[in-house]
């Protein structure tokens, strides 16, 4: 089988487009999530029983579904029905949007669990500490665990979002043209979809380990013992 | 100023603390010692509500501990605490350690806290430290820049669990000079340690508990030369033969 990769120097401007596309999910879908991740941790760990119920609840049930399903769903019913509810009777392209809303739901399940760990792997000397000051125990949090417990799951956050980099390629399902979906159509156009999409795995390869490689060197750099005593 | 009376504790079925009693009065400076698992740190940390009781009151200043309508931050920040294991915030530098709740909690500015911050680790021979983590300092150090953090909030009395049991014997000294030099100069101190040494110099009283009861509470004196119980006589006889 002879491979004819003539067609891709011409095609590199339309799956940059794509690029982008996956770029932003990826980046929106960590971002979201990692915000929303934490007040679910935060939720589940607080005093109230009815909050931490509802956080578990909402992690499990995300955690228990296929992505592809949840992008399913919210591309054929939530998306349109919410937004039928606020625009009524006019037509959006709604693709990129929902692409959006799904990751980031989705993500905040997944950095929630992250998160929570982080929060737990603080010692409770540490909050003791905090209360003992005179802080109330949202101040303790905010000052006190959540940056040490951020500062730790930092490599952690980062591998999750290569992941979420990876995923971002599920798009497909709901016609959004992303780059993966780029190459697809573009390599099935021309007639070398072979070419093209082991072109796209290898873009992805690249991009994923240079990535993991940045994150190894920061997590070196992160716990290298500060300990020097003076 | 301090006022514990008759409180238990359960933690599930296990009865951590029988019916305690204490006093510390304005300037007392009072040692509670006892073997491990005797209650003495669940107690002290019900004085500032860091543990919760299940019977009994400690009112500390007027003010009731357990009163739900007590505003507990408030209380606090009355009451300094030193710990076991020094329990700095490793991502905040000495300085930033000792200003954080000055200028969150009792709302001075930057500079009143810096000022007070300089002034304190000063007094406990660290000014030079300031800029550093707390990862960077030796063990007696934290534990002095802890000291020093629960200072700046000017508090009314100071408690000390366990102040030198984390550390290496050479840097014990340096804490407890520290602290001496607090109760010297009137600080009410309700301190849990087993160094005897530091309450034969400056205790008024020495409380001894054992299996969660107040066996002996007593001055200084009558407690090292004359122990009333057969319990306390162990402990010292244990904790005094080297």
């Amino acid at each position: 089988m002879a491979f004819d990769w003539s067609s891709i120097p011409g095609s590199l401007p339309i799956l940059w487009q794509g690029m982008i596309v996956t770029l932003q999910i990826a980046l929106v879908g960590a971002l979201v999530g990692i915000l929303l991740g934490t007040l679910l941790a935060l939720l589940r760990l607080s005093p109230s029983r009815l909050l931490s119920w509802l956080s578990a609840a909402y992690v499990t049930v995300f955690r228990s579904i296929p992505l592809v399903m949840v992008l399913f769903w919210f591309h054929l019913i939530l998306i349109p029905l919410v937004v039928g509810l606020l625009f009524p009777g006019k037509r959006l392209e709604l693709g990129f949007i929902t692409a959006l809303t799904a990751f980031s739901l989705f993500e905040a399940s997944y950095y929630a669990e992250i998160i929570r760990a982080g929060i737990l792997s603080v010692t409770k000397g540490q909050f003791n500490a905090g209360l003992a000051l005179g802080m109330n125990r949202r101040q303790v949090m905010r000052l006190v665990i959540l940056p040490q417990a951020l500062r730790r799951m930092i490599p952690l956050l980062l591998t999750q979002a290569i992941i979420l980099f990876q995923d971002s390629t599920l798009v497909y399902v709901i016609n959004l043209d992303d780059f993966f979906r780029k190459a697809y159509n573009v390599g099935n156009t021309v007639g070398t979809l072979n070419e093209m999409i082991l072109f796209a795995g290898a873009v992805y390869l690249v991009i994923c380990t240079l990535a993991s490689g940045c994150v190894r060197q920061l997590h070196r750099k992160l716990t290298v013992p500060a300990r020097e005593i003076a | 100023m301090i006022s514990i009376r008759n409180v238990s504790k359960w933690f599930g079925e296990f009865q951590a603390l029988k019916k305690c009693s204490a006093e510390v009065h304005k300037g007392e400076v009072v040692v509670i010692c006892g073997p491990s698992g005797s209650g003495k740190s669940t107690l002290i940390k019900c004085v500032n509500g860091l543990e919760s009781f299940q019977e009994g009151e400690i009112w500390v200043d007027g003010i009731s501990v357990a009163d739900r309508k007590t505003d507990l931050p408030k209380l606090r920040s009355r009451v300094g605490m030193v710990f076991q294991h020094f329990e700095l915030f490793p991502h905040l530098s000495i300085l930033d350690n000792i200003t954080l709740a000055q200028c969150r909690v009792l709302g001075r500015s930057k500079k009143q806290a810096v000022e007070k911050a300089v002034q304190l680790l000063e007094l406990v021979g660290l000014a030079e430290q300031k800029p550093k983590f707390p990862a960077q300092l030796s063990g007696g150090q934290q534990q002095r820049v802890a000291i020093a953090r629960a200072l700046a909030m000017d508090p009314i009395a100071m408690l000390f669990d366990e102040p030198t049991s984390a550390l290496d014997p050479e840097m014990i000294n340096e804490v407890l000079d520290v602290m001496v030099e607090l109760a010297q100069s009137g600080m009410t101190m309700l301190v849990v340690t087993h160094e005897m040494g530091f309450a034969k110099r400056v205790a008024n009283r020495i409380i001894f508990m054992d299996r969660g009861e107040v066996v002996e509470d007593r001055p200084k004196q009558t407690f090292f030369e004359n122990p009333e119980t057969n319990r306390a006589r162990q402990f010292l006889s244990k904790i005094l033969t080297h």
